[in-house]
C-alpha cells in the first residue's frame, strides 16, 4: 500500500539530503548506539532536539514519521507497561489491588518508550532522504574490508537494497490479492480456525506465486543487462565525501563519547 | 439489480502526508440488466470507481446503492460480504487469485464461502467451467500448470460461479490473444444477454465499447466527464480529447477517409459494418 514508510525514498534538496550516505549511515548507527547507552533525561532530551533539527531541516512533514512507528506501536506500548507494571523500585506512586506503580518503573518505561521512538524516527529519516543505490554503494564501501578476507560485500549490499526497494512493492501486491479474494468471500476475521487456515493460504500462495515470478523477472533482467555476480562493478553515483560530512561525523563522535562518559 | 452513486467521493490515505483525492462528487445509475462500459485515461479513477461497487472501497463521502444494499462511510463489514455476493468483481490479471491444488477446488472456493452446499458448488464448476469455454475434464487438474489466458479463464470461472446479479470486469482482455479476447467478450455478451447480468466493463479497447456497450462512463481524473450511449458519447470529439481517449478504429479510418476526400463528417461510424455503409453511401453518392 502506499501507506508504507519503511524503505521508501522521498527525493528533496535540503543540506540531509545531500550529505554523503556513508557519513548519514555512520552517523546514524552513532546516534542510535549512544541512545542505548545513556540513561539520563537531560542527554535524551538533546538527542531529541537533534532530531527534531533534522527533521526540520529536511522539510519532511512530521506526519511521515508518525505513519513510520505505527507497525512497532504495539510495541513501544508493551515496553512501556511492562517497565510500568513490574519494576518495582524507587517509590509507590499508586496501587490499586495487586497492581504497584513505582516512580521509577513509570520513569524508565517513559524512557524506553521515547528511546524506541527516536531510533525509529532517525532510521526512517535514512532511508527517506537516501536514494536505495547510495544505499548500497554506501553499505558496499563502508563494508569493502570485509572483502579482503573473502566475504561477498557487493552482493549482499545489492541483496539488502533489493529486499529494501520491495517491501513496499509486497505490501502492494497482498493488499490486492487480499482484495481479490474478499471479492470471493474471503473475510480474515470471522470462521472458524479451520476455515481461517484456508482464507490465510488463499493469500499466501498468491503471495509466493508472484515473489518467485518476480524474484525471477528480476534476475533475467539483471542478467540481460550484464550483471555478473562477483564481477567488479562501477557505479553511475559516485559518493564525494565534503567537509560537512566531517563536521556531521564529528558531532556524532563527540556525542558518543559523551553517552559513554556519562 | 440496479447500481446508484450519489456523490461519491473518495480520498486515498486521508489526513496523512500521502492524501491523494481519486473520485469527485460521482454520480449516476446503471439499471439492471445493462451492459455499460468504463473508460478514460489512465489514473483516471476507473479502478477506483469500481473496488465502490462491491464495497472493497468505501465513499469518503456519498452514498452507494445497489439493489435495496447501501455502501457508505459508516457501513459494517458484515454487509459488505453480502454485497459481494451479488457483485462480482473480477480484478485486472485475475490468475493471481488462484491457489487451490485442483481447478475445480478453486472455482468452489467462492461459492463455499457463501454457504452453498459442496454438490451445489461442484455442480456449478462443472457448469461454469465450460461457459468460460475450457473443457470440464480439466476440472481435476492444477491451475498452475494451464497457460495465461487459460488461468484467466478459470479464474474468471471462480467468480461467475458464486452467481452474481452483476459483474463488474477490470481489463479483462488484458494481455490475451484476439481470437481469446474476442471469446471471452462473447461469453460476457450472453451473460448480458441472455442470462440478464449486469455487466460493467473497464476498459481501454474502444472497440470493445463500440461492440457491446449500451452504456459508456467517461472517467477524467477523478470526474465523471462523460456519459451516454456510445453513438452519443463518441459524438464529442473534443471533449473525448480533452479526456485523453482514442476512437474506435472504424472511426478513426473514417475521420482520414473523410479528411483525404475533404467531406463534411456528420457522424463517426463506430463498427466495421457502420463504416462500410458509410463509405458505400459515399461512393455511391459520387456516383
Ligand atoms: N492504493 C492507493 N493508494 C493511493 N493512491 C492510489 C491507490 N490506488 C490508486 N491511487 C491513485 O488514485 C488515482 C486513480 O487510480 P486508479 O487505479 O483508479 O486509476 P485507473 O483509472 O484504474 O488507471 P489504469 O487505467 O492505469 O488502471 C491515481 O492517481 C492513483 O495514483
Ligand atoms: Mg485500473
Amino acid at each position: 500500500m502506499n501507506s508504507i514508510v519503511i524503505g521508501r525514498y522521498l527525493p528533496g534538496h535540503s543540506l540531509w539530503h545531500k550529505l554523503d550516505a556513508r557519513s548519514k549511515i555512520l552517523s546514524t548507527s552513532l546516534f542510535v548506539f549512544s541512545c542505548f547507552m545513556i540513561n539520563s533525561w537531560i542527554f535524551m532530551a538533546i538527542l531529541v532536539l537533534l532530531e527534531y533539527l533534522v527533521i526540520l531541516l529536511t522539510k519532511i512533514p512530521i506526519g511521515y514519521f508518525v505513519k513510520s512507528l505505527k507497525p512497532i506501536f504495539f510495541f513501544i506500548l508493551l515496553t512501556f507497561f511492562l517497565q510500568v507494571l513490574f519494576n518495582h523500585q524507587g517509590e509507590i506512586l499508586f496501587s490499586l489491588g495487586p497492581i504497584q506503580i513505582y516512580d521509577e518503573g513509570l520513569s524508565l518505561g517513559f524512557f524506553m518508550s521515547v528511546r524506541l521512538i527516536i531510533v525509529v524516527v532517525i532510521s526512517t529519516l535514512l532511508t527517506l532522504t537516501t536514494r536505495p543505490s547510495d544505499l548500497t554503494l554506501a553499505l558496499e564501501s563502508l563494508f569493502k574490508p570485509l572483502g579482503k578476507i573473502g566475504f561477498p560485500v557487493a552482493e549482499i549490499a545489492l541483496m539488502i537494497s533489493i529486499a529494501l526497494r520491495f517491501i513496499p512493492t509486497l505490501f502492494e501486491e497482498t493488499q490486492k490479492i487480499l482484495k481479490a479474494q474478499a471479492s470471493r468471500g474471503v473475510d480474515i476475521s470471522e470462521g472458524k480456525f479451520k476455515e481461517k487456515v484456508v482464507q490465510l493460504t488463499s493469500l499466501l500462495v498468491p503471495l509466493f506465486i508472484l515473489s518467485f515470478k518476480r524474484a525471477d523477472e528480476l534476475a533475467n533482467a539483471m542478467e540481460v543487462r550484464g550483471y555478473v555476480p562477483g564481477r567488479l562493478r562501477t557505479s553511475i553515483n559516485q559518493l564525494s565525501w565534503r567537509i560537512s560530512d566531517t563536521v556531521l561525523l564529528l558531532i556524532c563522535i563527540g556525542l558518543f563519547i559523551g553517552a559513554i562518559i556519562f | 439489480m440496479q447500481i446508484t452513486f450519489e456523490s461519491v467521493n473518495h480520498v486515498y490515505n486521508a489526513r496523512t502526508p500521502m492524501e491523494r483525492r481519486a473520485l469527485y462528487d460521482i454520480e449516476f445509475d446503471i439499471p439492471s440488466g445493462q451492459f455499460v462500459a468504463i473508460i478514460g485515461h489512465t489514473g483516471s479513477g476507473k479502478s477506483t470507481l469500481i473496488q465502490h461497487m462491491n464495497g472493497l472501497l468505501k465513499p469518503s463521502s456519498g452514498v452507494i446503492r445497489i439493489g435495496e444494499k447501501v455502501i457508505q462511510s459508516t457501513e459494517k463489514n458484515k454487509s459488505l460480504k453480502e454485497i459481494r455476493q451479488h457483485v462480482g468483481l473480477v480484478f485486472q490479471f485475475p490468475e493471481y487469485q488462484l491457489f487451490e491444488e485442483t481447478i475445480e477446488k478453486d472455482i468452489m472456493f467462492g461459492p463455499l464461502n457463501y454457504g452453498v452446499s459442496i454438490d451445489e458448488a461442484r455442480k456449478r464448476a462443472y457448469d461454469v467451467i465450460q461457459m468460460v469455454g475450457l473443457d470440464a475434464e480439466m476440472l481435476g487438474k492444477s491451475p498452475f500448470n494451464l497457460s495465461g489466458g487459460q488461468m484467466r479463464r478459470v479464474a474468471i470461472a471462480g467468480i461467475l460461479a458464486m452467481n452474481p446479479d452483476i459483474l463488474v470486469l477490470d481489463e479483462p482482455t488484458a494481455g490475451l490473444d484476439p481470437q481469446g479476447q474476442y471469446e471471452i467478450m462473447e461469453m460476457f455478451n450472453l451473460l448480458n444477454r441472455q442470462y440478464g447480468k449486469t455487466i460493467v466493463l473497464v476498459t481501454h479497447d474502444m472497440d470493445l465499447v463500440a461492440r457491446y456497450a449500451d452504456e459508456v462512463l467517461v472517467m477524467h481524473q477523478g470526474v465523471l466527464a462523460l456519459k451516454g450511449s456510445p453513438e452519443d458519447v463518441f459524438k464529442q470529439i473534443d471533449e473525448l480529447k480533452r479526456c485523453g481517449i482514442n476512437f474506435p478504429i472504424p472511426a478513426q479510418n473514417y475521420h482520414t477517409f473523410a479528411n483525404r476526400l475533404s467531406l463534411s463528417i456528420d457522424k463517426l461510424p463506430l463498427t466495421t459494418e457502420e463504416f462500410v455503409d458509410q463509405v458505400e453511401s459515399v461512393l455511391c453518392g459520387r456516383g
